[in-house]
């Protein structure tokens, strides 16, 4: 797949917050294979620096996709992006706003806003969103170039709530990048994004905080693999009848 | 003559550990006042290898493991045990860390309240880690301090260290390869009002905070992790998210003084685990990350073996080539 631009090597990006050491989460990022790494500079940049941590990040060579996370207001995800953009070198965002303390829901309208500013001032900017089809093309009028809806609220590992949300907007915006970010629990779930025609999953929680995060991080990759390869291959109808997989014609008949 | 820069808990801890063993040690502390620069006055002072199993690697339990009778000869040991518990709706927390960690049983509403009757009433399911313990840092601190000068140690308040030392423990100060602050926040609190005499662990799915009883009505609220080198005092929001979880245990503690606050810098590793490795004739022990007073021992103890020259006995993660 490719966004703004680039060809990405993996349909799976990943987020690194959480895990239980830098050394686990660099063996994860190495097992998933991603090739975009978000990473949160809100807290961590607020006053001195996350310099050792970054360092570890970009001993991977992974590209790194800066994020907004904890931002509440267009303003404060406007200002988080601009450090990004200097402690980091890139001008690639994800953009968060978040409009809701307890679900992380986001706030669209704070959302389409900094969209605007921040594209306007040439960043590429990847919008944490809802399902929701205006929203999506208010975010493109405003200059983004790729989506990512969310399965569930962040972190709750609930799958994806609303496939048919997703459905719809696969449908809307045939070629727009789309990418679920948020609600994956399991790689069942990340295999139903993946089915659903997404281009691509964001996750963090799932194998942050999973028994063995590099073991999960290598089924994540392998499930995404799995349900992109099951769309592309155009899956067969679901049936309400029962349709012997072996012809009965010719079978020897007692009467 | 042994030379130990850092009189933090690992300098302290690794002096006496050649004491006893009957070398002669000087340790040099930039710092005027003993502990104003060590991060371990602002740790929680918990003995708790099995909980902490939850996030770290098998290592904490293996070496944690003597850290219990290690420090109660030298300071008072708290063998009451880590109670774990999680709101309502939190509950699939308790399971999660259940499945990650060992040595506990699962406590119902009655039995949190009998082991701790402030808690009576708000929580339904927890895990009881029986075999765990806290110390206060503080005092454990000065008790260590204590013991080596006893010991014939000699500790040099306000000295930064000479240029070659034979040990170097400065923690975030020594600027290692690979050596990284992760920034922890914490509050003193004092409330007479809300007896509990034993570590509280509230899971939360965003901000896990554990309660560490001082005595005297003072709790140890802690504490933050931050992939940040700043020094400077806590935020509005670390506070908030630590008083939220205390009123969250018994809202009684709203009414607490707020005795203290602080932040700290705790050196550490990439696996978050301590290293003991030689660099141009020094040996350096750091990267204790939060398990200082937990692993202190075992590596303070492999730090002797090896200014000693008793390499083969060190535990296999520390030996050097």
């Amino acid at each position: 797949m490719k966004v703004y631009g680039e060809t990405m090597p993996s349909r799976l990006f990943l987020g690194t917050a959480q895990y239980p050491s830098p050394a686990i989460l660099q063996a994860a990022i190495k097992a998933s294979g991603t090739g975009l790494v978000t990473v949160s500079l809100r807290r961590e940049a607020a006053h001195g620096s996350g310099a050792g941590f970054w360092d570890l990040l970009r001993e991977t060579g992974v590209r790194i996709l800066p994020n907004t996370a904890g931002c509440h207001s267009a303003r404060e995800a406007v200002t988080t992006a601009q450090m990004a953009r200097e402690v980091f070198g890139t001008d690639w965002i994800k953009l968060e706003v978040i409009g809701h303390a307890d679900t992380l829901q986001p706030d669209v309208f704070g959302l389409v806003e900094a969209a605007r500013i921040l594209s306007a001032q040439g960043f590429k900017v990847f919008p944490y969103t809802t399902e929701d089809l205006v929203v999506g093309e208010r975010l493109l009028d405003a200059g983004c170039e790729v989506l990512m809806p969310w399965g569930a609220p962040i972190g709750s590992g609930r799958g994806l709530v609303n496939p048919d949300g997703l459905r719809a907007m696969r449908a809307h915006f045939p070629d727009v990048p789309l990418v679920v970010d948020a609600g994956i629990g399991r790689p069942s779930d990340a295999a139903a994004a993946m089915e659903l025609g997404m281009d691509a999953v964001l996750l963090n929680t799932a194998v942050a905080k999973a028994g063995a995060p590099v073991l999960m991080a290598r089924a994540m990759a392998e499930a995404i693999a799995a349900g992109r390869a099951g769309y592309d291959a155009d899956p067969m109808e679901r049936r309400d009848m029962a349709v012997p997989s072996t012809p009965v014609l010719g079978l020897a008949e007692f009467i | 003559m042994i030379t130990i820069a850092g009189a933090g808990l690992a300098g302290l801890a690794c002096a006496y550990a050649l004491l006893r063993r009957g070398a002669s040690v000087t340790v040099f502390e930039r710092a005027e006042v003993l502990g104003a620069e060590s991060v371990a006055r602002f740790a929680g002072g918990m003995l708790a290898p099995w909980c902490e199993r939850e996030s770290a690697q098998e290592e904490v339990v293996s070496l944690g493991g003597r850290a219990f009778d290690w420090w109660a000869r030298i300071t008072p040991v708290h063998r009451r045990g880590t109670l774990v518990v999680a709101l309502r709706r939190d509950q699939s927390e308790i399971a999660r860390f259940g499945r990650r960690t060992s040595a506990y049983r699962t406590v119902n509403g009655a039995e949190i309240a009998a082991l701790e009757p402030a808690l009576s009433g708000r929580f339904q399911q927890g895990l009881f880690f029986e075999q765990e313990a806290h110390l206060d840092p503080r005092r454990a601190l000065r008790d260590l301090a204590a013991e080596v000068q006893r010991l014939g140690g000699e500790i040099r308040l306000g000295s930064p260290a000479p240029q070659q030392v034979d040990l170097d423990c400065r923690g975030i100060h020594a600027a290692l390869p690979g050596l990284r602050a992760v920034r922890g926040e914490m509050a003193l609190l004092r409330c007479p009002e809300v007896k509990i005499r034993r570590t509280l662990r509230l899971l939360h799915p965003r901000t896990p905070i554990y309660l560490v009883p001082r005595g005297d009505g003072h709790y140890m609220l802690g504490a933050t992790m931050v992939e940040s080198d700043h020094v400077g005092p806590p935020t509005l929001r670390a506070l908030m998210e630590l008083m939220g979880a205390a009123y969250a245990l018994n809202p009684a503690f709203a009414e607490a003084e707020v005795v203290e606050t602080g932040a700290g810098l705790r050196p550490a590793y990439p696996n978050n685990l301590p290293r003991l490795e030689r660099r141009d004739g020094t040996l350096h022990l750091n990267g204790l990350y939060r398990h200082g007073f937990l692993l202190v021992p075992a590596l303070a103890e492999a730090a002797a073996d090896q200014l000693m020259e008793r390499r083969d006995e060190n535990p296999r993660e520390f030996r050097t080539a």
